[in-house]
């Protein structure tokens, strides 16, 4: 009972920390409201017409929404994986990195959860989904898999994040029988969401330049990419605006560490451009609609070469110590990455898989300002959840917002002065 | 209270608006079962309710059953490419008798141009010919719709299971159970699935009043839809559409099991093949060369 009297203080504070910042919060929450209410707006129209106020047609049936949804897994994914090197070099702030991981995978996955419900024609009947009332088609189902393993996931991680954070609250530490255990089932989750993820695609041998085995491990290194390059910012950010610390060592191993990941990821893709080009088959035309386009068709050259760009500047930056180690290279590097990648999920996985399509038709795709409007007010959510659940957390970690010790249940027991952070 | 009423009267108050489904006992309304497991009765009370939705909506009587396989048949299609001239004729055949949205406009067969020189290439294959006169020097055509695929991958990939291989071989949509993820059109090798991108119109005056729940009756927007070989003609003994209408006698459609059907005379006095055989889909559709 007293446990869930004190949750029941720990929501109402947490309320009030997200209700309480500085201009420069309110802000930013302004500005992503304002999205948020753009993406709305482009929903309702979407909803009213049908799918045709998007660039989609029977040639290119996934397009944008696909495409961001593919990429969040990705990050959802990473993010946890960073657990893994935290534990191996032995970083001090591991719970840190643990609870920042998890939020935004948390954030990440919500983002996925609305991209696909924006995507699919009827909205309304989502619980045919769910086994029971429903009929989910697993094992059989692709999609079946990818929502029971989301899920599974989005749970996973919210019961970890809200045991630790919860535990902290109330001063006591964090039972190793209980975290250990969990945090360990994430890696293999998180690997595991990616994957079932790549198998949607990988799976459809009506799709050459999909059903290749190289997509899944693509996938992962790409992951491992984007994901940590978020983390690394924030964490700058959480240093210079917080007392939170996290020492240099840390952030420059994990920008090692996504150098290596980087290579794969590239290395990856030069054996399957290799394998197209030499082998010269009549798949080759969706790679050559990629980088070289087909005959007049080429609305996604420049993207993917930007893409490719980014990716390659961004690895030697990461590979280079001198450049790594300098703040704002680091940033630089951390950013073409995160370009590069959502180029290369967000447009060249899934528009150059349906071009041309099963009967040779190329249609040219190019998201429509409904669709852009709609993804951007999800990516809003997305860095609300994110930003709200991080204000929270931080003010945990650092200790300055706790249970009272000792008889602090009884009553109004949050602490009232609560410090100022921008 | 079993667990299907709770879990509906949950839903009914998440979604005030489709609680008037929610509250029928029959499971016909937005909280109903599959078609697959409708008892009859809640089948002719939706067949019913279809009616007169197609009624209010066209102000035309409409028929729609939902006639089961008949046993012993397993439908077969197979298509003479060396008589097809590229008319076009089936594609509009089609249109009409399965009641396909003019606008946008939703074709279930597409009739590809292919030059004699390269042979059976999709990749410079032209679905949009716009000729005079056909069929056009140096060049033959391919009509492409449904192969009603054995080992049908866009089965396979329905993360609800609305779409399925009947028993007599046709693989059919349940309309109402479609979510419209369109995973099944990723999945099909022929094109032959076409989705709903907006709310289709079909003039009421063009309107084909012999109905199948799981063939012809008019779609709503977001779900998807392919040929079900006229499955609301060829269970009660017609020819589909596109057979009739062919005028160069192109098309053979027949039971596969019956020994004397003209689609297993096909099979043993030609030479046939399928299309993108490599892919393991045994479409139940072939193509020969008759001539
Ligand atoms: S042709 Fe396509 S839609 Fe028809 S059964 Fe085969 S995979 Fe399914
Ligand atoms: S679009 Fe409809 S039939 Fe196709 S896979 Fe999705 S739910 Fe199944």
């Amino acid at each position: 009972m007293l446990g869930l009297r004190n949750f029941g203080h720990f929501l109402a504070g947490s309320l009030r920390i997200v209700l309480r910042g500085g201009p420069v919060y309110w802000t930013w929450l302004g500005c992503l409201v304002l999205l948020i209410a753009l993406g709305a707006g482009a929903y309702a129209r979407q909803l009213d017409r049908g799918l045709i106020t998007t660039a989609m047609r029977d040639q290119v049936s996934w397009g944008f929404y696909i495409g961001n949804f593919t990429f969040l897994v990705g990050v959802a994914a990473a993010a946890v994986l960073l657990v893994i090197p935290a534990y191996v070099y032995n970083w001090k702030p591991i719970k840190e990195v643990v609870i920042l991981g998890e939020l935004l995978a948390i954030s990440a996955i919500t983002m996925c959860g609305l991209f696909v419900a924006v995507d699919i024609g009827r909205p309304e009947r989502f619980w045919h989904l769910i086994p029971g009332p429903g009929s989910l088609n697993v094992p059989s189902s692709l999609l079946g898999w990818d929502v029971l393993a989301l899920n599974g996931y989005l749970v996973l991680n919210l019961v970890i994040v809200t045991y630790l954070l919860f535990t902290l609250y109330r001063n006591r530490r964090p039972d190793k029988r209980i975290f250990t255990p969990l945090v360990l089932i994430s890696i293999p989750a998180a690997v595991g969401i990616h994957t079932v993820t790549a198998f949607l695609y990988n799976g459809l041998a009506a799709r050459p330049f999909w059903n290749a085995s190289i997509l899944a491990p693509r996938f992962l290194a790409s992951a491992f990419c984007s994901g940590p390059a978020v983390l690394l910012i924030l964490m700058q950010i959480l240093r210079r605006t917080t007392r939170f610390e996290i020492q240099d060592s840390a952030i420059w191993k994990v920008a090692e560490l996504m150098a290596y990941a980087m290579f794969l990821n590239l290395f990856l893709l030069g054996a399957e451009v290799f394998k197209e080009y030499y082998s010269d088959t009549e798949h080759l035309v969706h790679m050559r609609y990629m980088y070289t386009g087909v005959g007049a068709h080429d609305p996604i050259v420049p993207y993917m070469w930007a893409s490719l760009a980014c990716s390659a500047l961004a690895f030697l930056l990461f590979l280079l110590p001198r450049t790594r180690r300098h703040p704002l290279y680091l940033n630089l590097g951390c950013l073409l990455i995160w370009v590069g990648v959502y180029l290369e999920k967000g447009m060249g996985l899934v528009i150059p898989g349906m071009t041309p399509d099963t009967l040779g038709e190329i249609y040219e795709y190019f998201p429509t300002w409904n669709e852009i409007a709609l993804s951007a007010g999800i990516f809003a959510v997305g860095a609300l959840v994110f930003t709200l659940l991080v204000k929270i957390a931080t003010r945990i970690m650092l200790g300055e917002f706790r249970l009272r010790p000792a008889g602090g249940a009884s009553g109004a027991a949050l602490p009232t002065a609560v410090p100022g952070v921008s | 209270m079993n667990r299907r009423e709770f879990l509906c009267s949950l839903a009914g108050c998440a979604a005030a608006a489709t609680a008037a489904g929610c509250l029928d006992p029959t499971h016909t309304g937005w909280f109903r079962k599959r078609f697959r497991e409708l008892a009859p009765a809640d089948v002719a009370a939706i067949l019913e309710g279809l009616e007169r939705e197609h009624a209010e909506r066209f102000g035309k009587e409409a028929q729609v059953g939902a006639q089961a396989a008949l046993p012993g048949v397993e439908f077969g299609y197979a298509l003479d490419i060396s008589r097809c001239v590229g008319c076009r004729r089936c594609v509009y055949a089609c249109v009409e008798e399965n009641n396909q949205s003019r606008e946008p406009q939703i074709h279930w067969i597409r009739v590809l141009e292919m030059e004699k020189e390269r042979g059976i290439d999709f990749a410079e294959a032209d679905a949009y010919y716009d000729a005079e006169q056909v069929p056009r020097p140096g060049h033959f055509y391919l009509p492409i719709s449904c192969q009603q695929c054995r080992n049908a991958p866009c089965v396979k990939s329905c993360p609800v299971g609305a779409t399925w291989q009947e028993p007599d071989g046709i693989v059919t949509i349940d309309y109402d159970w479609c979510i419209g993820c369109r995973c099944c059109m990723a999945a099909c090798p022929y094109g032959a699935r076409h989705f709903n991108w907006a709310e289709p119109a079909v003039p009421a005056e063009e309107l084909n009043p012999n109905m199948h729940y799981l063939g012809n009756r008019v779609r709503r927007k977001g779900v998807v839809e392919k040929c079900t070989f006229c499955i609301q003609r060829v269970r009660s003994g017609r020819y589909p559409a596109c057979v009739e209408v062919c005028p160069v006698g192109a098309r053979k459609f027949g039971n596969l099991l019956d020994p004397d059907s003209e689609v297993r005379y096909v099979l043993e006095h030609k030479r046939v093949f399928v299309l993108k055989a490599e892919l393991n889909t045994r479409p139940r559709f072939y193509y020969f060369y008759g001539l």
